[in-house]
This record gives C-alpha cells, sequence and structure tokens, in this order.
C-alpha cells in the first residue's frame, strides 16, 4: 500500500477552446474542455489542470463558466491557472468549482499573494507554477509572462521560498522542453523536488510514455503533467497508467 | 416538517465547498441538499455532511462564531452523519495542529505525520502534505463485514486524500479504515450514525460517488 504517482492532463485553455502549442507558441486546436475533461475522468485521470492562456481580460469570465461546468460532471481535482492576479481571482475560481488555483507571474511579482491566499483559503489551494529555463549547467532562471521576461530568481531558492510562503503544491515547467516531445528537464525536476518538502509536478516536454516513468523514477516527481500526448488521442492515460506500473511505479488503476 | 428529507452540508466559512455540495447532488436522486451555515437548517435536515478545509484551530473558531456548535452536536447525537477531511479531525478531543481542543465526540487526538518515519519502502523520503490517492484498507467486524457505507467498494480502493494530520482515536474499535503513508494511520471511524473519513470523496471518482450514495441511504 502506497501513495500513487498522479498522471494529471493539462489543457491550455483560450477562447472557450483546448489548444496546445509548442514553446509557447503556435497554437492548435485541440477540441472542447468539459468533453475533454470528462474523457480523461473516465480514462482514470487522477486530476485535470486547466491553464487559462487567454491574453485580453475580457475574456477571463470564460474559463469560470468552463470549471462550472465542469465541476458538475468530473469528480475529481481540478487545478486552475493563468492570470490569477489578486485574491479575488482565487475565490472566483474556487467559487466556481476548482479545487486549487495556480498562481504564476503574480507569485514573483507579489509574493504576499501566496501567503494572503494560502492563509485565507488553505495551502491546499494554493499551486505556485514555476516556469524554468536553464542559464549554466545545473542552474535554472525563473521565467514570467508565459515565459517571455526572464527574472533574477533562481528555480531551487524560489520554490524553497515559496514553499515557505505557504504554496501547497509546486508545478514546474522546463521552458527548454516544453513542447519539444524530448522528455522532462530530469535534473531540474530532481534538484527542486529534493529541495522542498510539498509536492511536485513535473511539466514540460513528454513524447512519450516512458518520459512520464521517467519523471517519476528520475525526476522525483508526485505527480506528473502532459498536454499533447493525450489530446490527440496518441495515448490514453490508462495506457500512461499501466506503463507505469509495469515500470513498478504505484499508480491508481 | 418542510426540511424532510434534507441533506445540510456545514458550512463555517471554511474553504470550498461547492465541490461537496456538487458530488452530493449527484448522487442525491434529486433530494434537496442545502449548504448552510444556519443552526435551525442543521436540526431541520435529515442527515448532515460536515466537511472542512483549511486549519483545524480556524475551523473550530469559525464553527463557533456561527453558534454551530450545539446544532451540530445534536445532529451528531442522532441524525446520519458524515465528517470529511477536517470534519472528521473535528470530532476528536484535541488537535496538534494549533494544540486546540476539538467536538470531543470521540476520544483521542489528531497529530501530525512524524517527519522522521516518512520514507517509503525504498528509502524515498515521503512528503507532507499527503496528497493524492491512497488505498484505504476497510475494516471488518467479527463476522468479517465491513461498514454499510463500504458497500460496492472494494477493499484497498484508492480514495483522494490532501492533509498533513491524522486522527488517532483511543478506542480502536471505531476504526473503520486504515491507509498507510510511513506509517499506518486511522482513515475512517464509525461508530452508531457518525461516519467520518479523512480522505474527500467528492473528489475521488466513482469510488467517491459510491461511498456519498451509501451514505444518502444509511439508516443506522
Amino acid at each position: 500500500m502506497a501513495l500513487a504517482k498522479r498522471i494529471i492532463p493539462c489543457l491550455d485553455v483560450t477562447a472557450g477552446r483546448v489548444v496546445k502549442g509548442t514553446n509557447f507558441v503556435n497554437l492548435r486546436d485541440a477540441g472542447d474542455p468539459v468533453e475533454i475533461a470528462r474523457r480523461y475522468d473516465e480514462q482514470g485521470a487522477d486530476e485535470v489542470t486547466f491553464l487559462d492562456i487567454t491574453a485580453s481580460s475580457d475574456q477571463r469570465d470564460i474559463i469560470l463558466s468552463i470549471i462550472e461546468a465542469c465541476a458538475s460532471q468530473v469528480f475529481i481535482p481540478l487545478t486552475v491557472g493563468g492570470g490569477v492576479r489578486v485574491i479575488g481571482d482565487v475565490r472566483r475560481l474556487l467559487n466556481a468549482g476548482a479545487d486549487k488555483v495556480s498562481i504564476n507571474t503574480t507569485a514573483v511579482q507579489n509574493p504576499d499573494l501566496v501567503a494572503e491566499a494560502s492563509a485565507k483559503v488553505g495551502s491546499q489551494c494554493i499551486v505556485v507554477a514555476i516556469d524554468a529555463k536553464q542559464v549554466a549547467p545545473g542552474e535554472w532562471a525563473v521565467f514570467t509572462h508565459g515565459g517571455r521576461n526572464r527574472t533574477e530568481l533562481d528555480a531551487v531558492a524560489w520554490a524553497r521560498r515559496v514553499q515557505e510562503l505557504g504554496a501547497g503544491e509546486i508545478l514546474l515547467t522546463s521552458m527548454d522542453r516544453d513542447g519539444a516531445r524530448s522528455g522532462f528537464d530530469l535534473a531540474l525536476t530532481r534538484a527542486v523536488s529534493d529541495a522542498v518538502d510539498i509536492p511536485v509536478i513535473a511539466s514540460g516536454g513528454v513524447g512519450n510514455l516512458q518520459h512520464l516513468a521517467d519523471g517519476v523514477t528520475e525526476g522525483r516527481a508526485d505527480a506528473v503533467l502532459a498536454a499533447s500526448i493525450f489530446h490527440f488521442g496518441e495515448f490514453t492515460v490508462r495506457q500512461a497508467k499501466e506503463y507505469m506500473r509495469e515500470r513498478g511505479i504505484e499508480v491508481r488503476l | 416538517m418542510a426540511a424532510e428529507g434534507m441533506i445540510a452540508v456545514i458550512d463555517y466559512g471554511m474553504g470550498n465547498l461547492r465541490s461537496v455540495w456538487q458530488a452530493v447532488v449527484h448522487v442525491a436522486e434529486g433530494r434537496e441538499v442545502c449548504v448552510t451555515a444556519d443552526p435551525a437548517v442543521v436540526a431541520a435536515a435529515e442527515r448532515v455532511v460536515f466537511p472542512g478545509q483549511g486549519a483545524m484551530p480556524d475551523c473550530m473558531r469559525e464553527l463557533d462564531a456561527r453558534g454551530l456548535r450545539p446544532a451540530l452536536l445534536d445532529a451528531a447525537h442522532d441524525k446520519p452523519f458524515l465528517g470529511i477531511c477536517i470534519g472528521l479531525q473535528m470530532l476528536f478531543q484535541h488537535s496538534e495542529e494549533g494544540d486546540v481542543a476539538g467536538l470531543g465526540l470521540f476520544a483521542g487526538s489528531v497529530r501530525r505525520f512524524p517527519a522522521a518515519q516518512m520514507v517509503d519502502a525504498a528509502g524515498v523520503r515521503l512528503k507532507v502534505p499527503h496528497m493524492g490517492w491512497n488505498e484505504v484498507g476497510q475494516t471488518v467486524d467479527g463476522a468479517g463485514v465491513a461498514h454499510p457505507l463500504w458497500q460496492g467498494i472494494p477493499d484497498g480502493e484508492r480514495f483522494y486524500f490532501v492533509h498533513s494530520y491524522f486522527v488517532d482515536p483511543a478506542d480502536r474499535g471505531i476504526v473503520a479504515g486504515t491507509t498507510d503513508y510511513g506509517i499506518p494511520f486511522t482513515s475512517a471511524v464509525a461508530r452508531d450514525n457518525i461516519f467520518a473519513v479523512q480522505c474527500h470523496p467528492e473528489k475521488s471518482a466513482q469510488a467517491g460517488l459510491a461511498l456519498l450514495a451509501n451514505f444518502i441511504h444509511w439508516s443506522p
């Protein structure tokens, strides 16, 4: 008996549709978010993450109706990120049915929001998303604004800091690998996972099932997140779990 | 009674109850499900769901700030009563979290996962909070029968957990389920009309919905 490693399909949502790009650009349409979330639930997904990549703020409310529809049909944890700037955004998403809210750029600009949000709604609801890019061997910088802006922050040190601020989980994305389908940045994943006590979700770069397993065994991630390998029907979540189980990884099947 | 058959989900301002409400509605077969902070509504309900998120000291304070303690204790005395997560922990005498007293319905305390023992079989460090899907072993009685709320759910089924503290009952006779995370801990308790779980059935897919449906139909 042991805790299962989680597989989390990620849905990038804009204008009410799921899309998938390469290195944060070149978006392709992948379908209706609620329908896709339901399919993943049926396949045995352990959670579903929605990232609202809508650029214009007047379309922000679309994500709320998607979450509402999803929460009434899908009874697994739902995480929502993208465009979370103030505590009111956190509350609106939770009230719509999200179980966790992921904070990225604003956590860097205003770390107090992480502390305030975790104090008000509980750290189990607060995920800090870290977009990291290698800048030297064994060294990764934190980027914000969907990967456009480099910060002064070191990814490992920032991970420790957000844990102190009250984050309940870290969603760690390698910008070097995102969309490249060459596997997670395992050194980055391992460095961050070993540095913190809270769970780490590995993200960015999954192109096959072995990559998922490697994220757990070598990266020591507590959960693995992937998008394109599931969206376009290449693999089901169940196939991913069966593969991981064959590799000796504890999964929910 | 106007509220006959109504199911009350207790709202004391802590965390997000929408998930609990949605899941109960999903299995309630059209019966009324109220999210309420009103002691009168709790008193009128046929059965009560007592959820909880966040830190137990805050939960206890908010519960009392709304004057819900007497209604809750009354409900726990004779109505079908389901505690979830902190709603399980609050039924005990004391919690290490903030060194706070609970409602005292069950003897025993709420303890934090002991850092020194948090390693898996391969020696890899286990993180706290315990977050994700873990197995619940069902306790059986002398005749080999598990509690009616486990009906139709396989022994060892996985449920979704998020917590850093667990309950340690003084009376092992109330243990209805156990889970391993570094150490074995009590993940469900039952006594008379009360059933309470550490996991989140509302987030535990089909197994969780089955547990909630069993609660809706339970006649203790």
